[in-house]
């Protein structure tokens, strides 16, 4: 066991993969010799070499098309886009090609392909470098999509992600990289060593994609979060003393269900709380799916806490940011519905 | 008067009821253009991408550096992949009009682009087609029974019934599924020839785009990452000088020719006669000598004609004249290549209408056995309930749901058609569905 920040965990996934697997190769930009804009990759280059690592011209849709050539060549690429803000000209190299070659062929290709890709605010990064944008990625059919909110999770879905015969679309909350935030941005940061999900297994291990998990057990209402937003919601509830539960939903697609309706069966209520947008949002998919398994069993109407339906702005973003007060506030209307 | 701004809108040189008009096409004579070292370093040979190589002359003889010298056998091979791919295309357009198939793509006076570079390249090395290079499917191997079931969605459809006519793959024969979002095998060709060379594997890659979709950015991306990482892929682009209504001018051809887009990346450019058996065959060996030797990239402009429709849901009848075919002066690939084996003695007129009739037998024989395998209005049919399988490898939760309710509604409706025909005994029989 070592003490581990995401980076550093992340790094250790792949470091993992590429020693045990002559088929893993990592391309993006910057991601080489220099080892990423976020150090994810630092000193896999040198440690696997040119061959295995690679830097890449800046063109997203050109490293997700050369991951697929290569997928289907037999290697498992790992692409990093730099940012989930400049995933867009890759996109239909994802949705009309990576997502749908084991269909469209009958499982005669198949393209192993992971994508990892740094997402959400908080780091001042203004609206080219601070999207969410999961859900545009888990409504097409043919990929997952997964979400860590730790260290020890990072490592174990980015190893199942890269171990994985289908395409993986990988959202890293970049600003949970350092330490897990909880939505106040004029405390000191906190590290990931005095986290218990900072303690990450060197070798190999596996956390399965499609598990969502219960990260706090509780009582009174279901907290439904994935990514920074599972600190937030723990800083909410210890600040509002409402026993509730929160799921972690790690994976996006496909989704673990029975765990989140377990839980809101349990509870009667439940606030669903997301960094993206709120409109089309990843949230209506969970909220619906409560409404549907859950309909009898609850108390109060679902509240949804997302960012807001504008871009996201440079000058406001903890404004923007759906933070402990404004879950707090969903928290108490939902406790006091009846 | 002040000048002003003005956009230029390209025009094709004729329309219909004009005469056709191909003075801009810049042609070479046969035999004219330099063959230099396949290690020649791109700067160098810039002049490949202006000219035209062709082998082929008027008096159908092979003549200067790039005659490939092919023995008779070979030819004669080549001929009949051309013929085959011609009366297969041929036949399924007749089978469309009569309305059993769905929808349908010739590569009518294109067979040579495909056919000369499938028998120039290796078994090994992978092909990304684009939707109008059916003759690599021939030189494969293919049977024509599995590509006509494919169009047919029939229960030996390779695709499962979930893809249009003609988006063929063949994983034993090593070519790639084919796409109709345009361009984007182009930089997946490449990524593969980069993991050849990473494997330290001697095969290579080979990919053909459109005149009209290299305006793309997957165009862009795969010379690009070719240049960059000098992958072992050649680069086809089939000029056919029309994508749908829209001449090669708007693809950005009216002031340069697209090989010569290849110099700019750094990548040689060779324009060549795309209707020129033997020239198509001698520039794709160039290219996979030169990439196999660790040489790099190369772009290849094969210049030749569409002389069919773009799909059978296109009428070219509305924006250019009729007789454009006839006035190409390339000519149509599969005489050429006829007329040179019998200019060496090595073929006749009755030996080919002979080819034509047993080549024509054989698509009839496939047709039959194809149909006996179901059509679109006739079964045996496809279970629906595999539209579920192959989305990922396990089937998650989500999809078990929807099939099993997929599953149920298919049962309701078949008992009520089943008592509703207890009840007409002249009522038409439910689908009945396979395994």
């Amino acid at each position: 066991m070592a003490r581990m920040n995401m980076v550093q965990a992340l790094n250790s996934a792949m470091d993992v993969m590429l020693g045990r697997d002559p088929r893993v190769v990592i391309l993006g930009e910057d991601v080489g010799f220099f080892g990423g804009v976020f150090r994810v990759t630092d000193g896999l280059q040198r440690k696997y070499g040119e061959h295995r690592v690679l830097d890449t011209p800046i063109a997203e849709g050109g490293i997700i098309a050369a991951a697929i050539g290569m997928g289907v060549n037999g290697l498992k690429p790992v692409a990093e886009i730099q940012f989930a803000d400049y995933i867009y000209p890759g996109f239909d190299q994802v949705v009309s090609e990576l997502a749908r070659i084991r269909y469209r062929t009958a499982s005669e290709f198949h393209v192993p392909v992971t994508i990892r890709t740094p997402c959400g605010g908080g780091i001042r990064g203004g609206q080219t470098h601070s999207q969410s944008p999961e859900a545009i990625f888990a409504h097409v059919c043919g990929i997952k999509v997964v979400m860590p909110s730790n260290p020890y999770d990072a490592k174990g879905l980015l190893i199942s992600a890269i171990e994985d015969d289908d395409p993986v679309v990988f959202f890293e909350p970049k600003r949970i990289y350092n330490g897990p935030f909880d939505g106040d941005p004029h405390k000191p940061a906190v590290p990931w060593s005095a986290h218990p999900r900072g303690e990450v297994p060197d070798g190999h291990y596996a956390v399965p994609i499609g598990r969502a998990e219960v990260v706090r057990e509780g009582a009174d209402v279901t907290i439904i979060a994935y990514g920074t937003m599972v600190h937030v919601a723990e800083a909410a509830v210890r600040a509002t003393g409402i026993d509730a539960e929160i799921v972690d939903v790690r994976t996006m697609s496909p989704l673990d269900t029975e765990t989140l309706c377990n839980s809101v069966c349990k509870t009667g209520r439940c606030v669903v709380v997301h960094e993206a947008t709120r409109f089309s949002g990843y949230g209506a998919e969970i909220v619906a799916s409560v409404q549907e398994q859950c309909f009898w069993n609850l108390e109060a109407p679902v509240k949804r806490v997302a960012g807001w339906d504008t871009p996201y702005p440079h000058a406001f973003e903890w404004e923007y940011f759906p933070g402990q007060a404004r879950i707090a506030a969903a928290l108490n209307e939902v406790m006091e519905a009846r | 008067m002040t000048p002003r701004s003005r956009l230029h809108v390209p025009a094709p040189p004729a329309r219909p009821g004009q005469e056709p008009d191909f003075s801009y096409l810049q042609l070479s004579p046969a035999g004219a253009v330099y063959r230099p070292d396949v290690t020649a370093a791109a700067r160098d040979i810039e002049n490949l991408s202006l000219e035209l190589v062709r082998v082929l002359d008027d008096e159908h003889r092979a003549v200067g550096p790039w005659n490939p010298h092919l023995e008779a056998p070979e030819l004669q091979v080549a001929l009949r992949h051309m013929l085959l791919t011609r009366l297969f295309d041929d036949r399924m357009q007749r089978i469309q009009r009569q309305g059993r198939i769905s929808f349908y793509i010739k590569s009518t006076g294109e067979e040579a682009v495909a056919v000369a570079a499938g028998m120039a390249l290796q078994p090994g090395d992978m092909l990304f087609p684009s939707y109008r290079q059916q003759g690599l499917q021939v030189v494969r191997g293919r049977n024509l029974v599995d590509l006509m079931c494919q169009c047919l969605s029939n229960t030996r459809d390779m695709c499962k019934g979930r893809q249009m006519p003609i988006m063929y793959h063949f994983g034993d024969g090593n070519i790639f599924s084919i796409s109709g979002n345009l361009a984007t095998q182009f930089p997946q060709a490449v990524g593969w020839a980069m993991a050849a060379a990473i494997k330290g594997e001697d095969h290579i890659a080979a990919s053909w785009i459109g005149e009209g979709s290299s305006a793309e950015a997957d165009f862009h991306y795969a010379m690009t990452f070719a240049a960059v990482y000098q992958a072992p892929v050649i680069l086809n682009l089939v000029n056919n000088q029309w994508a749908i209504s829209t001449f090669q001018g708007f693809a950005g051809g009216e002031r340069r020719t697209f090989a010569q887009r290849g110099p700019g990346y750094g990548i040689p450019g060779i324009r060549v006669d795309g209707n020129d058996f033997l020239a198509v065959y001698a520039v794709t060996q160039w290219a996979a000598q030169r990439a196999r030797q660790s040489a790099g990239p190369t772009l290849i402009e094969h210049v030749t004609y569409r002389a069919a429709a773009h799909s059978t849901s296109d009428d070219p009848s509305r924006y250019r004249p009729k007789e454009e075919w006839q006035a190409w002066p390339l000519g149509d690939p599969v005489t050429r290549l006829k007329q040179h084996l019998i200019a060496l003695g090595e073929w006749s007129e009755e030996r080919h209408a002979q080819l034509h009739k047993e080549l024509e037998a054989q698509v009839t024989a496939c047709w039959k056995e194809a149909e006996s395998y179901g059509t679109l209005t006739q079964g045996p049919f496809l279970d629906p309930l595999t539209m579920f399988d192959d989305v990922f490898r396990d089937m998650p939760a989500n999809l078990q749901r929807e099939r099993e309710e997929m599953r149920a509604l298919l049962e309701r409706q078949r008992a009520e058609a089943g008592s509703a025909q207890s009840q007409d005994a002249h009522g038409t029989p439910p689908r009945a569905h396979e395994g």
